[in-house]
């Protein structure tokens, strides 16, 4: 059989591109801590403690979006069910850490707290590697892939799509949000994970720390958004797209779909337990709220906002949104649903292709002026 | 919402320890304190005797030292002296004891007095006197309160009204004390009704239940296991774990045997009841999404908000009526219904004609733009009507239950809503199957362009179609005021529950949803029975899931060339 010659392959960023991305590293390995931790706390140039949070908020997000987008963007299947992912990471993550508080809890006893005030006298069956880290890092990978996995076979192999799929992953995330709610299900009930002290044994709550996670997430966020360009421009990225455009078409290709939906199904929830893992030390805190519906329907706005099929949309969008969201929270709270309601209409209606779609957009025009 | 309820209870679990442990001590306290009862009562009746031969003529009648006992003291003498005054209780004895309850009786110098309105009186002579500057009100805790209660629903036994007397039997037999034995004896004497007479001997069992002699406790049981009623079951357990006696034990354990048996009956009914409840309002829910999604394809998360603005107009109506038509404010639920109805299709309609309309045949976007729409709804409520629940009142014919077996009550709003949950599924067929504009959405549905090739203006048919798809809405959010808390979060507790009922029973089927609503009602509550609230709801969620993996197009799929679509 003839080999078919496809189109050669482009490069992983243009030079452009790389300097911007390198730009981007600098600034978040090295010019962050250097502002935020030598830059004193009166000169114009200092980086605040909240800013620093905040950005490392949104980088979390934006992993997701990141995510969303290779599902949604790339391969068409609109998932309501990412938060789940996002909060089984968190989650996973905040056992450790619920186990790195040791003795230092308000009962004084080797247990979290909530098992004591539950009065249970040893650790269930599920939480036995939590104190191990890097059993913690690998079950971070594991738990939201392997969740995914199962739940994305089964749908997938009985070809369950569009809005269908859209509404059983929504009603997962509702199930387990209920389960999660439980006392008895062993993860600290509606009160979720709370004040935790250190991370390897050194104190969490620490400018260092601060800034050390911050950096962490910001080179997983570059991180991702490397692998997800090189996803997407090789020949599996190329499927996907077919996928997302003809799926019958693909099918009568000669393509099975099932084993490219799964995989991107189960990288993207992977993406979302690691940001839900990078999440979690940084706020401090993890409930089942995190499984609300609106938290993954936000996550789709995020990468709608920015631009779907692009990957540089979605980071964009995360930071748009998240940014719009901490400042109208804070001067008009009022109005921040309203905002949101109305950014939801109009991405939809007017600007399907998001904000770097309109950008390109008034780049031609003025290409085309000149 | 359930997680509301949830977060409330978030304790619960220890609580409920908190409780077991506490039971069994309470009950030593109780076997403990009732030989120093025994005790007492063995003096205080010495103390009687010696009074009443003093006195020389044995008073029928209240007596002043029996008001006062009754008012003043221990509160173990005190319920003593009420017991007594109550074995040969008249009329002043009862309206003595209400105006305890009431708490108009007041002590001065060693002197009780009944007062009303500012006037004094003697409750023994029922003469007017003046109320003395220092007299002190007297005090009931709330043992002694409940005791009164008790006892003037004891005295309740002789009033001329069967209706009263089967009540206060009711009540005696479900608060059993052996104090009440000789004033139901005297009832039992005089009973004339079969009906009063049975529960009056149960209410005698039930007081002689803890007797110290055997033989009447054996006698107590056998006579319960006739009982039907659940306190009683209860009372039997009770007696079962303290009863030493191996003859008496084996009555009892007949006799609960017996009263289960007689009581399983209205559990299951029970049951399936609720199960029905939930699910006429399942489907009231669901109906409306089965025109906007079944029909017209249109995925629209903000389907719970019309229902919450159906609610909020209910809320509306029913103030009107208050301010200005409080004569016939049990009718506003009348007009509420049309005005909830027309509302939330009026906000349907402009959603339709604003946003929707752009979006047809891109599902996900509608997803995502209703959900943008339900937000500002929410936030719009907020602002008009506050973030609190706001109170929403039963008419006076919907309040109260239908009483079908002892431990069957059916509440009237919930007949009323699957009575109104049938009348509307009856009404939207008709008007579907029956009714040109039926005739042209069923048109549209199955085919845009030839629909459109014959003359229908299916822009206009598709406003009106999703109008009374959100009019459907606002009628579900009318009903649901009538049994739940009206807030601006209303509808978000129901959206994944309605979506589920309509995929299981198949896009585009009337049939399909009501019998996913009744059985998604009726399998939460028989799971609830053995599983609980939450596990149940997760299990029917898990089963939703599995189910469409197998039959992706529902219960009832379409078939022919419309499947396609």
């Amino acid at each position: 059989m003839k080999k078919f010659q496809l189109p050669s392959h482009a490069p992983l960023l243009g030079r452009k591109a790389w300097t911007a991305f390198l730009l981007a590293l600098i600034a978040v390995g090295l010019l962050a801590p250097v502002l935020n931790l030598v830059v004193p706390a009166g000169s114009p140039l200092h980086l605040s403690d909240f800013a620093v949070s905040l950005v490392g908020k949104i980088m979390c997000y934006a992993i997701c979006a990141l995510a969303m987008d290779l599902i949604w963007g790339y391969t068409g299947i609109l998932s309501l069910g990412h938060g789940l992912f996002f909060a089984l990471g968190g989650y996973v993550m905040g056992m450790y850490l619920m186990r790195q508080i040791g003795q230092d809890g308000n009962y004084k006893s080797d247990l979290p707290d909530f098992m004591v005030f539950l009065d249970w006298k040893e650790l269930p069956w599920h939480w036995t590697l939590s104190d191990s880290f890097a059993a913690t890092l690998m079950l971070v990978v594991l738990v939201p892939g392997v969740v995914a996995g199962v739940f994305g076979y089964f749908a997938f192999r009985s070809r369950i799509k569009g809005v269908y799929l859209s509404i059983i992953t929504q009603a997962m995330t509702y199930a387990a949000m209920l389960l999660f709610f439980r006392n008895e299900t062993g993860f600290g009930g509606n009160n979720g994970f709370t004040d935790f002290k250190r991370i390897l044994d050194f104190p969490i709550a620490t400018p260092n720390m601060r800034m050390t996670l911050f950096v962490l997430t910001g080179v997983t966020l570059l991180g991702f958004f490397l692998f997800s360009r090189w996803l997407v421009g090789s020949k599996y990225g190329r499927v996907l797209m077919a996928i997302r455009d003809a799926e019958t078409r693909v099918m009568f290709s000669g393509y099975s779909p099932l084993p490219y939906k799964l995989s991107i199904w189960v990288i993207s929830a992977v993406m979302c337990g690691i940001a839900g893992a990078l999440y979690v030390p940084q706020v401090g805190i993890i409930n089942p709220g995190e499984m609300s519906a609106a938290n993954s329907i936000e996550m789709a706005v995020w990468a709608a906002v920015g631009g779907r099929g692009t990957l540089i949309g979605p980071i964009a969008g995360a930071f748009l949104v998240n940014g719009a969201k901490s400042w109208l929270t804070v001067t008009a709270p009022e109005f921040w649903l309203y905002f949101l309601g109305a950014l939801f209409i109009a991405v939809t209606l007017y600007l399907p292709q998001g904000v770097v779609g309109l950008v390109a957009k008034l780049k031609n025009k003025q290409g085309g002026a000149a | 919402m359930a997680v509301e309820a949830f977060a409330r209870g978030g304790a619960l679990p220890q609580g409920a320890r908190f409780l077991q442990e506490a039971v069994p001590a309470a009950e030593g306290c109780y076997s403990q304190g009732h030989n120093r009862m025994t005790t007492m009562r063995r003096w205080i009746t010495r103390w009687a005797v010696l009074a009443g031969m003093l006195l020389a003529c044995t008073a029928h009648a209240l007596t002043a030292q029996e008001a006062l006992a009754i008012a003043s003291g221990e509160s173990d003498a005190r319920s003593e002296a009420l017991g007594q005054a109550l074995a040969q209780g008249d009329d002043k004895t009862a309206a003595y004891l209400q105006a305890l309850a009431d708490d108009a009786v007041k002590l001065a110098a060693g002197q009780v007095l009944v007062v009303r309105d500012g006037k004094g009186q003697d409750p023994v002579s029922g003469q007017a006197m003046a109320v003395p500057l220092d007299a002190e009100d007297v005090m009931l805790n709330n043992r002694l309160r409940g005791e009164i209660d008790t006892a003037l629903a004891a005295l309740k036994l002789f009033s001329p009204e069967v209706k009263v007397r089967r009540q206060a039997a009711l009540s005696l037999l479900k608060e059993p004390d052996a104090r009440r034995k000789p004033l139901l004896d005297k009832a039992l004497a005089s009973e004339k009704d079969p009906q009063v007479l049975l529960l009056v001997r149960q209410a005698r069992a039930a007081a002689m239940l803890r007797s110290a002699a055997a033989n009447d406790r054996l006698l107590a049981a056998r006579e319960l296991a006739t009982s039907a009623q659940p306190e009683v079951l209860l009372l039997l357990n009770q007696q079962l774990t303290a009863e030493t006696d191996t003859a008496v034990q084996g009555v009892l354990r007949k006799a609960t045997q017996d009263v289960q048996d007689g009581l399983r009956w209205g559990e299951r009914l029970g049951t399936l009841f609720t199960g029905a409840s939930l699910g006429s309002i399942l489907l009231l829910v669901a109906l409306g999404l089965a025109i906007t999604y079944g029909l017209m394809g249109v995925i629209n998360m903000a389907h719970g908000e019309l229902m919450m603005i159906g609610a909020y107009a209910t809320y509306v109506v029913q103030i009107l009526f208050r301010e200005h038509l409080p004569q016939a404010f049990d009718a506003y639920l009348l007009v509420a219904i049309p005005v909830a109805f027309l509302t939330s299709a009026l906000v349907g309609a402009v959603m339709e004609r604003t946003v929707l309309k752009h979006l047809y045949g891109r599902p996900l976007e509608t997803l995502l733009a209703t959900w943008g729409i339900s937000l500002v709804l929410m936030q719009g409520v907020r602002s008009l009507f506050g973030a609190q629940n706001v109170g929403v009142e039963n008419p006076a014919w919907m309040s109260g239950s239908l009483q079908l077996l002892p431990n069957l009550q059916l509440p009237w709003n919930r007949v009323l809503i699957i009575v109104f949950a049938a009348a509307v599924l009856v009404g939207m067929a008709l008007l579907i199957g029956k009714t040109r504009l039926g005739l042209f959405v069923r048109g549209v549905t199955q085919n845009r362009p030839m629909a459109s090739c014959m003359g229908v203006n299916t822009g206009r048919i598709d406003t009106y179609a999703f109008a009374l798809g959100s009019g459907i809405a606002g009628l579900a959010g009318c009903a649901l005021s009538q049994v739940g808390n009206v807030g601006p979060d209303l509808g978000q507790s129901y959206i994944v529950d309605s979506f589920m009922v309509v995929v299981l029973g198949g896009v585009g089927q009337l049939a399909g949803t009501v019998y996913a609503a009744l059985g998604l009602g009726l399998a939460n509550k028989l799971l609830e029975g053995w599983t609980g609230a939450v596990l149940a709801k997760i299990a029917v969620l898990v089963f939703i899931i599995v189910f469409i993996q197998k039959r992706p197009q529902g219960i009832f799929a379409m078939k022919g060339r419309s499947a396609e679509a």
